[in-house]
C-alpha cells in the first residue's frame, strides 16, 4: 500500500471531477476567475517568470568555475531528476484545486497553510530587493543614451588637474557604479543617507512594474508579448555582434572545454542542484497561480517539459553569448598588458618601434634580461597571461554592471549595444518580477487583507506603493550591503523547505493515487513511472541533501560581505568584513521566519481547533469557496424557486 | 659660426697690437695660418661645445620621443634629417609665439642623442647670447602653450609625440546643464503615468457603462441569464440571480 497520512475532509474542501467540468462551462461565461486569453500568454508568462538574471549572471560563472563543458551533466541531469519533476507538480496542483498558493495548501490540509504563508513571505522579501536591480538596470539605461558613455573615462578632478583619485586606482567602471551609482558607505553601519537619483530610478521601476501588472494577468498577458521575447532577439543579436569581435571564439572555447575532474567535486553537483531550483523559480507560489488560470484539460505535463526544456536552453544560450565578450573583453585586456610591457622595453632601450612584437617578445624579454637583468627587474613588467583574464570569472551584479559594461565601451557604437543589453536585462527582471508579485498579490486576497469590493486596480496599487516604500532600504548609500544580505538568506533556505513540504504534502498528504487520477483526468493519461518514481522518492531526496549541506555550510561559516573602502589596503580589491551582531537579528528574520511560519500555522491551527473542539472546523472554514457555490446553484437550480424581478438584497 | 668670426677677430686684435707696422708683412703670411688653423678648429669646436651645452640628461633639456608607427600605421613618414630640421623649425616658432619680443631660430634649437626609437634630446640657446640656455620652466610653458601646434604639425598626438616631463594639459568634460539621463528618465516616467491614468479611467468607464447598461436597458442581459442561455448555450434550470457576484445587490 502506498503511504498515505490521514487527511480527513479533503473531499469536502476540494471539487470533484464533474463540479470541475461544470465549472469549466459555466467559467466561460461569467469570467469569476481570471483567464488566459490563449496559451501563448501562460507559456510567455511562465517562460519569463524561470527565464531571469540568474539564468544571464549566474548560469555562466558556476558553468565556468566548475569544470566547463563538464558542468552541462550535472545540470541536465538535475533539471531531469529535479526541475521537471517539481514543475510538473506545481502545475498540475494549480490546475486542479484552482487557487493561488495559499488556497491550495490550505486546500489540501489546513495545517499546511503555513506553506503558501511561507510561500508568500518569501516573495514579498524578494520582490522588494529584486525591483531595486530593476533600479539600477534603468538606471544605467538612462544613462546609456549619450554619446560617450560616463563609466568609459574617470572625471576630473576639483582643480581639474587631474583624475579622481578614487576613479584612478579602480578604473572607470568600477567608479562609475560604486560612486556614482550606489555611492556607498564603506561598512554596512552607516547608512549614508538616500540618494535621490536611485530614489527616482526606483520608482519608475516600481511604476512601470504597476501599469503591467495593473489589472492582473489581463495586463501581464499583453505585457509579456514583449518582455519574454525581447531578451531572446537581444541576445541573438549579441551573439552576431560578439562573433565578429576579436578573441570572442577564446572565450567560448573556456567555457565550454570539460574538465572532468569537477565531476568528482561535490560543490559542483551541489550547485548544479541549486541553480536547477532556483532558476525554475519553485515554491514562491505564481506558477501555481498561474497555472489555476488554465482551463481544467490543460495539458501541464507537456507544458513542464517544454518550460524546462526552454529555460535549459537559455541558460546555455546565455552563457556563449555573455562568454563570447568576455572573451572579447580578455582578449583586449591581455593586448593591453603585452602592449604596455613592450612599450616599455622600446623606451627603456630606445628599440625602433616594430622591432618587438607579440610574436618575438619572449625571445626578445630573455635576450634582453641576459644582458641587462637589473634594468629589467626596475622595469617591473606584468605578466601578462590570457587564461588569468578569462577566469576573472564574475557573477551577479559585478558581471553585468562592471565586467559587461567595460566591455561595451570598447566595442564601436557603444550606446547603442549599451541600450540593447540594459533594456534585455530589465525585461529579463521585469517578466520575474511578474511571477513574484503575484506571489504576493493572490494570497493577501485570499487572506482578505483587502476587501473583496476594492477594485483590483487598487490593491496593486497600495501594494505596489507600499513594497516601494519598504525597498527605500536598499537605495541608501549602504543598499548594495543589505541586498546581498537578502538574497542570501532571504532567497535561499526557506525555498528549500517550502519545495519539500510542497512534494511531502500532495504525496503523502493528498495522495499521490488521487494526483495520478486527478492527472489522468485533466490530461487523459497517468503519470508515468518517471513521474511516479521522481515525485516520491527522488525530488525530496534531492531537496533534502541539498537543503543539509545547504544549512551545514551557511550555519558553520561566519558571514562575511564585501565592502567598498577606498580607504583600506587593499584598494581597489573589495574589503572583506564580518557582519556585526545585529545583522544575526536580521538574518533570522529573513530566513527564520518564512521557514518556521510552516510548523507554527500548523501548531496554531492544531491548538485553535483542539481548544474549540469544532467537529466541522474544516468544512465552516471555507464557507466562502467555489465548491459551495457550485453546490448552492445545483440545489438551487433544482428547486426552481420563484425569483421576483426585483431584489431586495440579500 | 658667429663664435668662430668673433674668435678670429679677437686673435686678430690681440696679434696686431703685438707688433704695430714693423712686422706686418711677415706676420701676414702667419697670421694667414693661423686664421685658417682656427677656422678649422672652430668648426670642430663650434659643434662641441654646443655639445656641451645639449647632452643626454642635460639640465635645461627635454627628451622627446616620437611613435610614427603607432600614431600613423601604414601612413607612418619617414624621420629623416628634414624632419629634424622641421622639428627645430616648430621649436623656434613656439618659443617666438610664447616670448613675443624675441626672434628664435633654427639655430637657437640644438637637437642631440638621436636614437633610432625615434627619440633626442633638445636645448634652447638664447637668441642674443648662444652660450645661455633658455630655463628649463620657461621651455615648458613655450611648449605647453603650442602643443596643439606642435602635435598638429607632425599629424601626432600628445601621447605619440611625447615631451618627457611635460605633462599634457587634460581636455575639460562638457557638462551639460541637465543631465542626459534625467531627460530620458522623464520622458518614460511621463509615458507610464500617462498609461496608468489612461487605464484607471478606462476601467472607471468600463463600470460606469456597465451599471448604466444594467438599469436602462440591462434587462436584456439579465432576462438572457434567467432564461438559462449564457454565451449561446442553453442550460438546463433557471439562472439563480440570488448567487451571482454582481455589485448591484451589495451597493445599498
Amino acid at each position: 500500500m502506498r503511504l498515505q497520512l490521514p487527511n480527513p475532509g479533503l473531499e469536502d474542501r476540494i471539487l470533484s471531477h464533474e463540479e470541475l467540468d461544470k465549472l469549466e462551462t459555466e467559467e466561460a461565461g461569467r469570467g469569476d476567475r481570471p483567464k488566459w486569453d490563449n496559451k501563448t500568454q501562460y507559456m510567455l508568462t511562465c517562460v519569463g517568470f524561470c527565464v531571469g538574471l540568474g539564468n544571464v549572471w549566474r548560469f555562466p560563472y558556476l558553468c565556468q568555475s566548475h569544470g566547463g563543458g563538464a558542468f552541462m551533466i550535472p545540470f541536465l541531469i538535475l533539471l531531469v531528476l529535479e526541475g521537471v519533476p517539481l514543475l510538473h507538480l506545481e502545475f498540475a496542483i494549480g490546475q486542479r484545486l484552482r487557487k493561488g498558493s495559499l488556497g491550495v495548501w490550505s486546500t489540501i490540509h489546513p495545517y499546511l497553510a503555513g506553506v503558501g504563508i511561507a510561500s508568500m513571505f518569501v516573495s514579498l522579501m524578494i520582490s522588494l530587493y529584486y525591483n531595486t536591480i530593476m533600479a539600477w538596470v534603468m538606471w544605467y539605461l538612462f544613462n546609456s543614451f549619450q554619446e560617450t558613455l560616463p563609466w568609459s573615462q574617470c572625471p576630473l578632478n576639483y582643480n581639474l588637474t587631474g583624475l579622481v583619485s578614487e576613479c584612478e586606482q579602480s578604473s572607470p567602471v568600477d567608479y562609475f557604479w560604486y560612486r556614482e551609482t550606489l555611492n556607498t558607505t564603506p561598512d554596512i553601519g552607516a547608512n549614508g543617507g538616500l540618494q535621490w537619483w536611485m530614489v527616482l530610478c526606483l520608482v519608475s521601476a516600481w511604476a512601470v512594474l504597476y501599469i503591467c501588472i495593473i489589472r492582473g494577468i489581463e495586463t501581464t498577458g499583453k505585457a509579456v508579448y514583449v518582455t519574454s521575447t525581447l531578451p531572446y532577439v537581444v541576445l541573438s543579436i549579441f551573439l552576431i555582434r560578439g562573433l565578429t569581435l576579436k578573441g570572442s571564439l577564446s572565450g567560448v572555447v573556456f567555457l565550454f572545454t570539460p574538465n572532468l575532474t569537477e565531476l568528482t567535486n561535490p560543490t559542483t553537483w551541489l550547485d548544479a542542484g541549486a541553480q536547477v531550483f532556483y532558476s525554475f523559480s519553485i515554491a514562491f507560489g505564481g506558477l501555481i497561480s498561474f497555472s489555476s488560470y488554465n482551463s481544467v484539460h490543460n495539458n501541464c505535463e507537456q507544458d513542464a517539459v517544454i518550460i524546462s526544456a526552454v529555460n535549459g536552453f537559455t541558460s546555455v544560450y546565455a552563457a556563449t553569448v555573455i562568454y563570447t565578450i568576455i572573451g572579447f573583453r580578455a582578449t583586449e585586456r591581455f593586448d593591453n598588458c603585452l602592449g604596455g610591457n613592450i612599450l616599455a622595453l622600446l623606451n627603456t632601450f630606445d628599440l625602433p618601434e616594430g622591432n618587438v612584437t607579440e610574436s618575438n617578445y619572449d625571445q626578445v624579454l630573455q635576450s634582453l634580461n641576459g644582458t641587462y637583468p637589473e634594468v629589467i627587474q626596475g622595469l617591473n613588467l606584468k605578466t601578462c597571461d590570457l587564461n588569468t583574464f578569462l577566469s576573472e570569472g564574475v557573477e551577479g551584479t559585478g558581471l553585468a554592471f562592471i565586467v559587461f559594461t567595460e566591455a561595451i565601451t570598447k566595442m564601436p557604437a557603444s550606446p547603442v549595444w549599451s541600450v540593447l543589453f540594459f533594456i534585455m536585462l530589465f525585461c529579463l527582471g521585469l517578466s520575474s518580477m511578474f511571477g513574484n508579485i503575484e506571489g504576493v498579490l493572490v494570497p493577501l486576497q485570499d487572506l482578505g487583507v483587502f476587501p473583496k469590493s476594492w477594485p483590483k486596480e487598487s490593491t496593486t496599487g497600495i501594494t505596489c506603493v507600499l513594497c516601494c516604500i519598504v525597498g527605500l532600504i536598499f537605495v541608501q548609500g549602504s543598499g548594495n550591503y543589505w541586498l546581498s544580505l537578502f538574497d542570501s538568506f532571504a532567497g535561499s533556505i526557506p525555498l528549500l523547505i517550502i519545495a519539500f513540504c510542497e512534494m511531502v504534502g500532495v504525496v503523502y498528504l493528498y495522495g499521490i493515487d488521487r494526483f495520478n487520477d486527478d492527472i489522468e483526468f485533466m490530461i487523459g493519461h497517468k503519470p508515468n513511472l518517471f513521474w511516479q518514481i521522481t515525485w516520491r522518492f527522488v525530488s525530496p531526496a534531492i531537496m533534502f541533501v541539498i537543503f543539509v549541506f545547504y544549512f551545514i555550510t551557511k550555519v558553520q561559516e561566519t558571514p562575511m560581505y564585501k565592502a567598498w573602502n577606498p580607504e583600506s589596503d587593499n584598494f581597489p580589491t573589495l574589503e572583506e568584513k564580518e557582519y556585526p551582531t545585529w545583522i544575526f537579528a536580521i538574518i533570522f528574520i529573513l530566513a527564520g521566519i518564512p521557514g518556521l511560519s510552516v510548523p507554527l500555522t500548523a501548531i496554531y491551527k492544531c491548538l485553535r481547533n483542539r481548544c474549540c473542539k469544532k467537529d466541522n472546523e474544516f468544512k465552516q472554514d471555507d464557507l466562502n469557496t467555489i465548491a459551495k457555490q457550485v453546490q448552492l446553484t445545483d440545489e438551487a437550480t433544482k428547486n426552481k424557486p420563484d425569483i421576483p424581478e426585483t431584489a431586495d438584497g440579500r | 659660426m658667429h663664435c668662430c668670426s668673433h674668435i678670429i677677430l679677437l686673435f686678430g686684435q690681440a696679434i696686431c697690437t703685438v707688433g704695430d707696422n714693423c712686422y706686418r708683412a711677415v706676420t701676414f703670411l702667419k697670421e694667414g695660418m693661423l686664421v685658417w688653423i682656427l677656422f678649422l678648429l672652430c668648426q670642430v669646436g663650434a659643434p662641441a661645445l654646443a655639445q656641451d651645452l645639449c647632452q643626454r640628461d642635460a639640465p635645461n633639456g627635454y627628451k622627446v620621443r616620437i611613435s610614427l608607427k603607432t600614431a600613423l600605421g601604414e601612413d607612418a613618414y619617414e624621420w629623416n634629417q628634414s624632419e629634424m630640421f622641421f622639428f627645430q623649425a616648430t621649436m623656434a616658432f613656439a618659443m617666438r609665439r610664447h616670448f613675443q619680443m624675441e626672434t628664435y631660430n633654427v639655430d637657437n634649437i640644438i637637437l642631440c642623442v638621436q636614437t633610432s626609437r625615434v627619440s633626442f634630446w633638445f636645448v634652447v640657446t638664447s637668441p642674443d647670447n648662444t652660450t645661455m640656455l633658455i630655463p628649463k620652466a620657461d621651455v615648458e610653458k613655450a611648449v605647453r602653450m603650442s602643443r596643439h601646434r606642435i602635435n598638429n604639425a607632425f599629424l601626432l598626438s600628445d601621447r605619440t609625440l611625447e615631451f618627457l616631463g611635460i605633462y599634457p594639459t587634460l581636455a575639460a568634460t562638457v557638462n551639460p546643464d541637465t543631465p542626459p539621463w534625467l531627460i530620458v528618465f522623464g520622458v518614460v516616467i511621463g509615458a507610464v503615468c500617462a498609461g496608468i491614468i489612461a487605464l484607471l479611467v478606462s476601467s472607471l468607464l468600463q463600470k460606469r457603462r456597465k451599471e448604466k447598461g444594467m438599469t436602462e436597458d440591462g434587462q436584456d442581459e439579465e432576462d438572457m441569464q434567467v432564461k438559462g442561455v449564457e454565451n449561446g448555450i442553453n442550460l438546463d434550470g433557471t439562472y439563480n440571480r440570488g448567487f451571482t457576484d454582481d455589485d448591484r445587490f451589495t451597493k445599498l
